[in-house]
């Protein structure tokens, strides 16, 4: 397409819109490696030490409230969905459908948080479960305890950080911003909402359901 | 070749296409962020290079010639961490990848010029808080931070230190992230990954480590700023913490980081030693596959630092084993530039003289690598002066040879202007011997058995920290000197012209300085790499 | 500042030859590849100096045969030096059966020791010559070294566990022992000496250095003073009579060897481990007993097994 809107679409670094397409995906899954890198020592941390003190990762578990965050699950994977319906909607430029989709992911988004800021780590505080800060149980659980919030809490962040590009990108969607040649911002924020959500997938099982109780 | 002496100030490149602060201060494009870092880079290694002064004039004297052992500590923390992340790290990278990558593949700019200057100014805010921890009165965990040292048992400014370095990662991560893209989606038509020039896939491989390896120091720093703030004990064996962890996840990433500061200017010295022996590099695939095995590989042999910390005897022979597998691409990398000489047609400017000097240092230097891989010997040199010598060797002797090799080679394509090549071969002379002269005796000195990171040491080791001392002054003189004459070059230095050295690859086929977008037209490629001489012959 | 000059360092145990060896082993491979590399690059450089900006020097893509070569020999060579090393270290990470253990407890900025006979050290370690010591060593803060370069041996002391290495000295003298992993301001000034004596002249400075008993005396005594006995000798906690160093069944279902680790984590972190069969009613006693206690307490239980000649008195 030749005509000044798809000019405009192309950056002038690229010589068509397959290469910018191209460049953005990979570019965005690469970023996403750089994720699982960072993730990873949490995880790998993790991994040791509820190896070597597995009574106390239990018991710490064990404190958590499964509904909630089995709740909190559901949310993210809804959002997950109205997500991928975004960049559909993007892709085939309807404009309301886009908007609205966006909105939705925004709302489960902003769900997720608040019900980990008000319902799980304000209870956790209340009750004593925060390490640095008030901790009084066992010490056996204060290592689960400092992993639980440090790995709710970076993806919290990432979640914080989501829901401000998911923002951005609404108001330029509702200024009627993208379509057929332009949706490149929109899919490569769908890379990155999805990849939190699976984060929160493999914390789920990992903080909540230790030592099977279900 | 043009013989006629063009007018820089006539036509429009990218250094004049625009002026003032603000063309350069948002600029995306990526040969003026090129500059950029060149100067925010040179400001760090000035920095870390008085730290270093001062540390070997205080090394004198057995008792100290200068500072208290706790101002020591701070300077020997504070040459480190900016050496490392701030000059070494970036330095070929952010400099000279970024100048030449997208002009090696024939493209206009990098994939994603506002993330590049992005990089920058990420880089700049972590080289801010850190200074900031500096004047403010230092760290001095040593650049490596253990715990619980650095969590628990200091009170300096470990916090900025480690969030300065923290921020400063996400700008390798991002040059990383830049060049792995443009590598793979904006080649110029027929340049096909086997007639890319060996820079680029120094380039590509280093950019494998900063993406894979930063992540992982930067959530540790991560770790270790909370416990210090919260007093959590992940490191903390009062609490259950395992100490020995934090050196896990530490060196997980700090090993690859030495190959992210070798692997460029090992691509640097694939360009000059064909330029200046005219000839294509020898087992061009050999070299190239060469660089993604050290990537790979590096990887896998963190536990070499950490032979005599408790780690079980198993572990460490696994990863002895590993780091010796390691070393065997480098060695082939410095035969094949050997065998390139062969039958070439040498020439020995300054460039030339930096790239040799690269070999003969690297090898040294890398075998002495082989005595802290071997489990027995390590043992006795772990945390002496061996160990030191052996990292100058390779990051100095070789990294910072390969440094300037690159700014004295592409410095008349980067300003347009030639420098004094006799004063640029007298100073890589001097940089030679006093690099020498500097860190040959800390071999002997390690296996003496005195101690890095030592204040105050017993008067049996004079002599030779009097040596190394001496050595170093010659080796800042050495290093001076081209800033004089290069600064001198770009007010008063000939005009250099597209070509001067009569070198193959994209970058040369564009005048000099570039044009803002490169290229007149996108080039299409037709030969190999490195087609200079006669025709292609196959020996063997 | 000549004085002490020397570019080789004393050859002062066992295994410090064989080090020596391999080092020079080493530096061998290491000077003899950069010379040829360097006389090569030489060599070509000279005999292949461009003579005209004209030349068009004969192109060559490679010699795989070459590739072959220099990539076999080198490999060669490293699994030489990996298995004659390996071996080495592993023979020097096994301390004899008969070896003497001594205690070290490192801390900002000073050096420990505990001899099992009693008497302890700051910063001097007495040994006999021609015979294995074993150092069991924890630290009080941060991770500390003990490196010993006369001897080629070096390992790191860690809090929260207990590291070892052993060594057997074959000439008498004093011996540089350093710190060698940097642990804040005094680093530097955490230095000592390892002195080795004639047997019978360690006999004698030992006997004269007992003040308070053996480590398991004092042990006992503490045992005593923390009233350990009211659970343990009366069917509430576990019997410790024989327990050293053999398998003890837990709660959960596993087994672990009741080791130095093990026992120094059941006074300081009771509720770990439980023995099964009992319950989990014992109190810690971190902050009421100092890394030497724990190793004093440590000695007293192995000496409560049969075999063990030193019963407390």
């Amino acid at each position: 397409m030749a005509d000044s809107h798809a000019a405009s679409a192309l950056a002038h670094q690229f010589e068509d819109l397959d290469q910018q397409h191209d460049a953005a995906s990979l570019g965005m899954w690469i970023f996403l490696a750089t994720e699982v890198m960072f993730f990873g020592g949490l995880f790998a941390g993790y991994t040791i030490y509820r190896n070597l003190y597995l009574p106390g990762f239990e018991a710490g578990s064990h404190m958590l409230n499964v509904t909630i965050g089995a709740l909190n699950t559901a949310v993210l994977i809804c959002s997950s969905l109205t997500m991928a319906l975004a960049v559909r909607a993007a892709q085939m430029g309807k404009r309301n459908t886009l908007v609205a989709f966006l909105i939705l992911t925004i709302v489960l988004g902003l769900a997720f948080i608040l019900v980990k800021l008000t319902f799980e780590w304000r209870h956790d505080y209340v009750e004593g479960l925060a390490p640095g800060l008030n901790f009084t149980k066992a010490k056996s659980m204060e290592l689960f305890f400092c992993f639980y919030f440090l790995m709710t809490g970076v993806h919290a962040l990432h979640m914080v950080v989501g829901v401000g590009v998911l923002g951005v990108l609404l108001v330029q969607a509702w200024k009627g911003r993208f379509g057929p040649d332009r949706y490149n911002a929109v899919e490569t924020a769908g890379l990155y909402w999805h990849f939190v959500d699976i984060i929160w997938i493999f914390l789920f099982p990992l903080l909540y359901l230790i030592g099977g109780r279900y | 070749m043009a013989t006629a002496v063009e007018n820089l100030d006539t036509r429009v490149h990218y250094l004049n296409a625009n002026y003032g602060i603000k063309s350069w201060l948002l600029t995306t494009d990526h040969k003026r962020i090129a500059i950029l870092y060149l100067a925010s880079i040179t400001l760090f290694f000035v920095v870390g290079g008085i730290a270093a002064v001062l540390i070997r004039l205080h090394l004198i004297e057995p008792n100290g010639a200068i500072f208290e052992p706790g101002t020591y500590n701070k300077l020997f923390s504070m040459h480190g961490i900016i050496m490392v992340f701030f000059f070494m790290i970036p330095s070929i990278p952010a400099v000279f990848g970024n100048f030449l990558v997208p002009m090696m593949i024939g493209a206009r700019d990098l994939a994603f010029p506002k993330l590049n200057l992005l990089s920058w100014y990420v880089f700049i805010l972590g080289g801010v808080l850190t200074l900031y921890a500096v004047i403010g009165g230092g760290v001095d965990t040593g650049w490596t931070f253990y715990t619980p040292l650095s969590t628990t048992y200091v009170n300096t400014n470990v916090l900025s230190a480690a969030l300065g370095v923290f921020v400063a990662g996400f700008s390798s991560i991002l040059t990383g992230l830049n060049f792995v893209v443009t590598i793979h989606k904006m080649r110029a038509p027929g340049m096909t990954w086997f007639r890319m020039p060996l820079f680029l896939w120094a380039m590509y491989a280093t950019s494998l480590i900063q993406i894979l390896g930063t992540p992982v120091v930067a959530i540790t720093l991560v770790l270790v700023a909370v416990e210090r703030l919260f007093h959590v004990g992940i490191f903390d064996p009062a609490v259950g913490g395992d100490p020995i962890l934090f050196q896990h996840l530490f060196w997980f990433y700090s090993h690859p980081a030495v190959y992210i500061m070798i692997l460029p200017s090992m691509g640097v010295v694939s360009e000059l030693i064909a330029c200046f022996a005219k000839k294509r590099i020898f087992g061009y695939s050999f070299v190239a596959f060469s660089s993604v095995a050290i990537a790979v590989v590096s990887f896998l042999v963190w536990g070499h630092h950490m032979f005599v910390s408790g780690q079980s005897i198993y572990a460490g022979i696994i990863f002895s084993a590993l780091s010796f597998l390691v070393a065997i691409p480098s060695a082939i990398k410095v035969f094949n530039w050997t065998a390139t000489l062969y039958k070439g047609s040498i020439s020995f400017q300054a460039p030339m003289l930096y790239a040799l000097g690269f070999i003969g240092l690297f090898t040294m230097g890398g075998l002495t690598g082989l005595f802290l891989a071997t489990l027995a010997v390590d043992t006795h040199v772990h945390d002496t002066y061996f160990v030191v010598g052996h990292f100058h060797y390779i990051m100095v002797g070789g990294a910072v040879m390969g440094y300037l090799g690159a700014i004295h080679f592409w410095w008349p394509k980067i300003t347009g202007r030639l420098y004094p090549d006799g004063w640029a071969r007298l100073a890589a002379a001097i940089i030679f011997i006093g690099f020498n002269l500097t860190f040959f005796p800390q071999y002997m000195l390690g296996y003496l058995g005195m101690p890095r990171r030592y204040a105050i040491y017993p008067p049996k080791f004079q002599v030779l920290n009097v040596m190394s001392s001496a050595g170093a002054s010659i080796l800042a003189v050495g290093y001076a000197i081209p800033l004089v004459y290069l600064i001198w070059s770009m007010r008063y230095g000939p005009v250099a012209g597209p070509n001067p050295w009569g070198a193959k690859g994209l970058e040369w086929e564009t005048p000099s300085p570039p044009p803002t977008e490169n290229f007149e037209q996108t080039p299409v490629v037709t030969e190999e790499a490195y087609a200079y001489g006669a025709k292609e012959v196959e020996v063997g | 500042m000549w004085q002490g000059f020397s570019i080789r360092p004393d050859q002062a145990s066992t295994i410090a030859q064989g080090v020596d060896y391999l080092y020079y082993f080493l530096t061998a491979i290491d000077l003899f590849f950069t010379a040829v590399i360097f006389l090569t690059i030489f060599y070509f450089a000279l005999r292949y100096r461009r003579r005209s900006e004209q030349d068009q020097p004969k192109q060559i893509e490679g010699n795989i045969p070459l590739e072959i070569a220099w990539t076999l020999i080198p490999l060669g060579l490293v699994v030489v030096v990996f298995l004659w090393g390996t071996s080495l270290f592993i023979r020097n990470s096994r301390p004899p059966a008969a070896s003497t253990e001594i205690f070290v407890v490192g801390k900002q900025w000073m050096w420990k020791l505990q001899h099992p006979e009693g008497v302890e050290e700051i910063n001097e370690l007495h040994v006999p010559v021609n015979q294995p010591i074993k150092l069991t060593m924890t630290s009080e803060d941060v991770i500390h070294d003990f490196s010993v370069p006369a001897f080629r041996v070096k390992k790191d002391v860690v809090p929260g566990m207990y590291t070892s290495l052993w060594f057997q000295a074959t000439k008498t003298g004093r011996f540089d022992l350093y710190c060698d992993q940097y642990c804040g301001t005094n680093h530097s000034l955490m230095k000592g000496e390892v002195i080795v004596m004639e047997p019978t002249e360690y006999e004698q400075w030992l006997s004269g250095g007992i003040r308070g008993g053996t480590m398991a005396q004092s042990g006992a005594k503490l045992y005593d003073q923390l009233a350990c006995i009211t659970c343990h000798g009366t069917g509430k906690g576990p019997p410790l009579t024989g327990i050293y160093g053999k398998p003890v069944k837990l709660s959960d279902g596993s087994t672990v060897v009741a080791d130095d680790v093990y026992l120094r984590e059941s006074v300081l972190y009771p509720s770990a481990k439980i023995v099964e069969g009992y319950r989990p009613i014992m109190p810690t006693y971190k902050g009421q007993v100092t890394e030497e206690q724990l190793l004093q307490l440590i000695a007293y239980i192995k000496s409560l097994n049969p075999q063990e000649g030193k019963a407390a008195k």
